[in-house]
């Protein structure tokens, strides 16, 4: 893409930031905010991460570990998912490099509504707060994050644990409800001349669709967990068989929401690693229009086949053979989008810093689990493997080793601009390394664990299944050792960091975030750029 | 930026934003419409093995004989023996057999219950009609008490034009005895149910040690 940026030298002399608690606080600055976010979703991390060591030291041999019984290891099992899912991965991908970039991307001073994204990110904190009290609450949120009834009913979950949780829900669900909103506007209505629809960097294009699942699945979730809620404490029977009610229903009504969730977790990381091969292959994207029309198409079809997670719900066969087809239909965009990154790196003049190195990352392990996802599609396989560890590998391969490595890949691409200061790059050549090892280490095997018919969900298994149960314990202590070896990367990079240029990375990155400098101005394009 | 530019996008934000609330309101009422809907889906379509109501049974019977078995669940909360009288019965297509399940309150003081009921294979819930039926009504029996309950029902000779359904010969019905809600909040049942519904617990649920 051509672009051309005024200069924003002039204006620097008006580029005076407020105090602390004005800027930190109360802010409404995108970058700011943004910041915020990922800082956030960092803290947050420390305890997801956290919480999945103790669970890989209890599995590491068979027989009870540090758990004192079964239902503390389901609510810590429960909270592992929601934390990662809604307090790492999502404020990470969607609110922190959303926030950050989207704007700057599409030529805009800021977002639509600042105040609303400021409410959007401090609705984050009491939520993540309940849902860590939560865990020292009675018996704990034990139903897993998918907390289906009746194990999330009254009678099996009796003290108020999970209702702290379900708030929590309320809570993450209405930041990104309010996030989305503010997302779309801003896209549609904030590009700067000549920034068409068709112009835009594919990370806004992924964030766009992003923001209109999050619209769409997000309310489906508040009104499952509200009849939820309301039958747990208000007497009502939404999902009780004895006042009528129906628990498959929730089930509907989860995965109606839970199915587009997984690909609201991945299209940021699909956009941020369409920009990193871009530009270390210093070639533009292969295929722009099919890589953006590959994530709309996505997000269509990924709200169409829900009941692919409910296969052994006592779904009838036709019902499975339908959502088995439009299941797989999916492998099609999201082979579109393989295809153009490899496209896009045949015949570059390809760069491996640690940015490209995790992209690369992603793209293999993503496939690896999209292939394991394919698999799983299959009505017929699915009677065997549901609930398994096959399915644990598969959602840890797209989503602990795709998002993940997506965040990371952003962090390491974005950091010299949203820091000013570049990070060193052997020291994160040896934390992709580090992170690569330990985490193929800790979810490969699970495949085997799971086809040799190992449950999800428990603390204990038969001596059978010790072996690899080992290497995948040893495996997540090389992944926790590498995530605080991240932390150490990032304190190098902020106190030893090279001053960031405006555009450390050459003629491949084109998109306007580069055209700013390093870090950006408080205040991007008063004056609008011109997109050719 | 001009103020005239931004007094536009101002006013295309704030259309813009409102659309994205409706939106969300949209999709919390279909959220919840999704609960009838979905009943008045089953009871249309047969989805999920509910049985049809209410259809003009063909005056004569068809030459197809199907076996119609009987299921009885009850739920543990509710103090009855549950049972079908006879576990299964033969009959045309399109004539009308009757089957009776029998019911007995077990404890010492009166328990309401309510069904609810489905038939297997689920394919065949839209060929399989019931004329009298229990379904869905509060039962209530004294201490002691022993009801049958009867259930007059027909299959649709289509069943044997149906593609999906034709190599079917044997139909199970099944039903689930539940205490109604009412009748558990009387009881005291939901006492039991935890901490903030009644009694204060001490935060660990019976049933749940190691």
């Amino acid at each position: 893409m051509d672009t051309a940026a005024h200069t924003h030298g002039h204006h620097d002399h008006h580029d005076h930031k407020p105090g602390f608690v004005q800027r930190w606080l109360f802010s409404t600055n995108h970058k700011d905010i943004g910041t915020l976010y990922i800082g956030f979703a960092l803290f947050a991390a420390i305890i997801g991460i956290g919480i999945s060591l103790l669970m890989r030291l209890e599995l590491a041999h068979p027989g009870m570990q540090i758990f004192a019984n079964g239902q503390m290891w389901n609510a810590y099992v429960s909270a592992h998912g929601l934390i990662m899912v809604f307090f790492v991965i999502m404020p990470a991908l969607i609110g922190g490099f959303g926030n950050w970039f989207v704007p700057i991307m599409i030529g805009a001073p800021d977002m639509a509504f600042p105040r609303l994204n400021n409410i959007s990110f401090w609705l984050m904190v009491p939520a993540f707060m309940l849902m860590t009290a939560a865990l020292f609450v009675g018996e704990g949120p034990g139903g897993g994050w998918t907390i289906y009834p009746p194990l999330t009913d009254n009678t099996y979950h009796p003290s108020m644990a999970l209702d702290l949780g379900l708030f929590a829900l309320h809570l993450a669900g209405a930041s990104s409800i309010l996030g989305a909103a503010n997302f779309i506007t801003t896209i549609f209505n904030m590009r700067a001349p000549g920034m068409t629809l068709h112009k835009m960097p594919l990370f806004v294009w992924a964030m766009l669709v992003t923001a209109f699942l999050l619209l769409l699945a997000v309310p489906v979730l508040a009104g499952a967990i509200t009849m939820l809620i309301t039958d747990r404490n208000f007497g009502t029977a939404f999902f009780d068989p004895a006042g009528g009610g129906d628990p498959v229903l929730f089930q509907h009504l989860f995965w109606f929401f839970g199915h587009p969730e997984v690909y609201i977790m991945i299209l940021p990381a699909f956009g941020i690693v369409s920009h990193i091969v871009s530009t270390f292959s210093r070639k533009p994207v292969f295929g722009y229009l099919g890589m953006a029309y590959a994530m709309v198409a996505i997000g269509f079809v990924g709200f169409v086949v829900w009941a692919h997670h409910m296969f052994t719900s006592g779904i009838d066969v036709d019902t499975r053979a339908y959502f088995m087809a439009a299941t797989m239909v999916i492998a099609v965009p999201t082979g579109i989008k393989i295809f153009s990154w490899i496209a896009t790196m045949w015949g570059g003049s390809l760069r491996f810093e640690t940015p490209m190195l995790f992209a690369i990352g992603f793209i293999f392990l993503f496939t690896v689990g999209g292939v394991t996802g394919v698999v799983l599609a299959n009505a017929g396989i699915t009677q065997i493997l549901h609930n398994t560890y096959y399915v644990v590998a598969h959602f840890h391969y797209v989503l602990s080793l795709g998002a993940v490595f997506g965040i990371y890949a952003g962090i390491y691409y974005w950091i010299g601009k949203m820091s000013g200061r570049q990070y060193p790059e052997r020291l994160g050549q040896i934390h992709f390394w580090l992170t690569f090892v330990g985490v193929n280490l800790t979810f490969f095997p699970m495949h085997f664990l799971g086809n040799q018919g190992m449950p999800r969900r428990y603390p204990d298994y038969p001596d059978a299944f010790a072996g690899w149960n080992l290497i995948a314990s040893v495996g997540s202590y090389i992944s926790v050792a590498s995530f605080l070896f991240f932390f150490y990367v990032l304190y190098v990079t902020f106190t030893k960091g090279a001053k960031a240029a405006a555009n450390p990375w050459g003629e491949g990155a084109t998109t306007l975030e580069w055209q700013v400098s390093s870090p950006p101005p408080f205040h991007t394009f008063d004056e609008l750029p011109r997109v050719r | 930026m001009d103020a005239n530019r931004q007094a536009l996008i101002a006013k295309r934000n704030r259309r813009t934003g409102i659309a994205a609330a409706g939106v969300v309101v949209a999709m919390v009422g279909v959220s919840f419409a999704a609960v009838p809907l979905y009943d008045l889906f089953c009871r249309i379509t047969g989805y999920n093995g509910t049985p049809m109501i209410g259809a003009e049974r063909p005056t004569a019977p068809g030459e197809l004989t199907v076996t119609v078995r009987f299921n009885a669940n009850t739920q543990p909360n509710l103090p009855w023996r549950f049972e079908p009288v006879q576990p299964s019965v033969q009959l045309h297509v399109g004539e009308e057999a009757m089957g009776f399940y029998r019911a007995a309150n077990l404890s010492d003081r009166p328990a309401t219950g309510i069904s609810t009921y489905n038939v297997t294979p689920e394919v065949v819930g839209k060929y399989f009609h019931k004329t009298a039926c229990f379904c869905f009504e509060e039962q209530t029996l004294n201490p002691g008490q022993e009801v049958d309950m009867p259930l007059a029902f027909w299959v649709d000779p289509r069943i044997a034009e149906d593609p999906n359904t034709r190599g079917i010969r044997t139909i199970t019905v099944s039903y689930t005895f539940f205490r109604s809600l009412n009748d558990a909040e009387r009881a005291g049942a939901l006492a039991n149910a935890g901490p903030h519904v009644g009694r204060l617990g001490n935060g660990t649920p019976a049933g749940i040690t190691r």
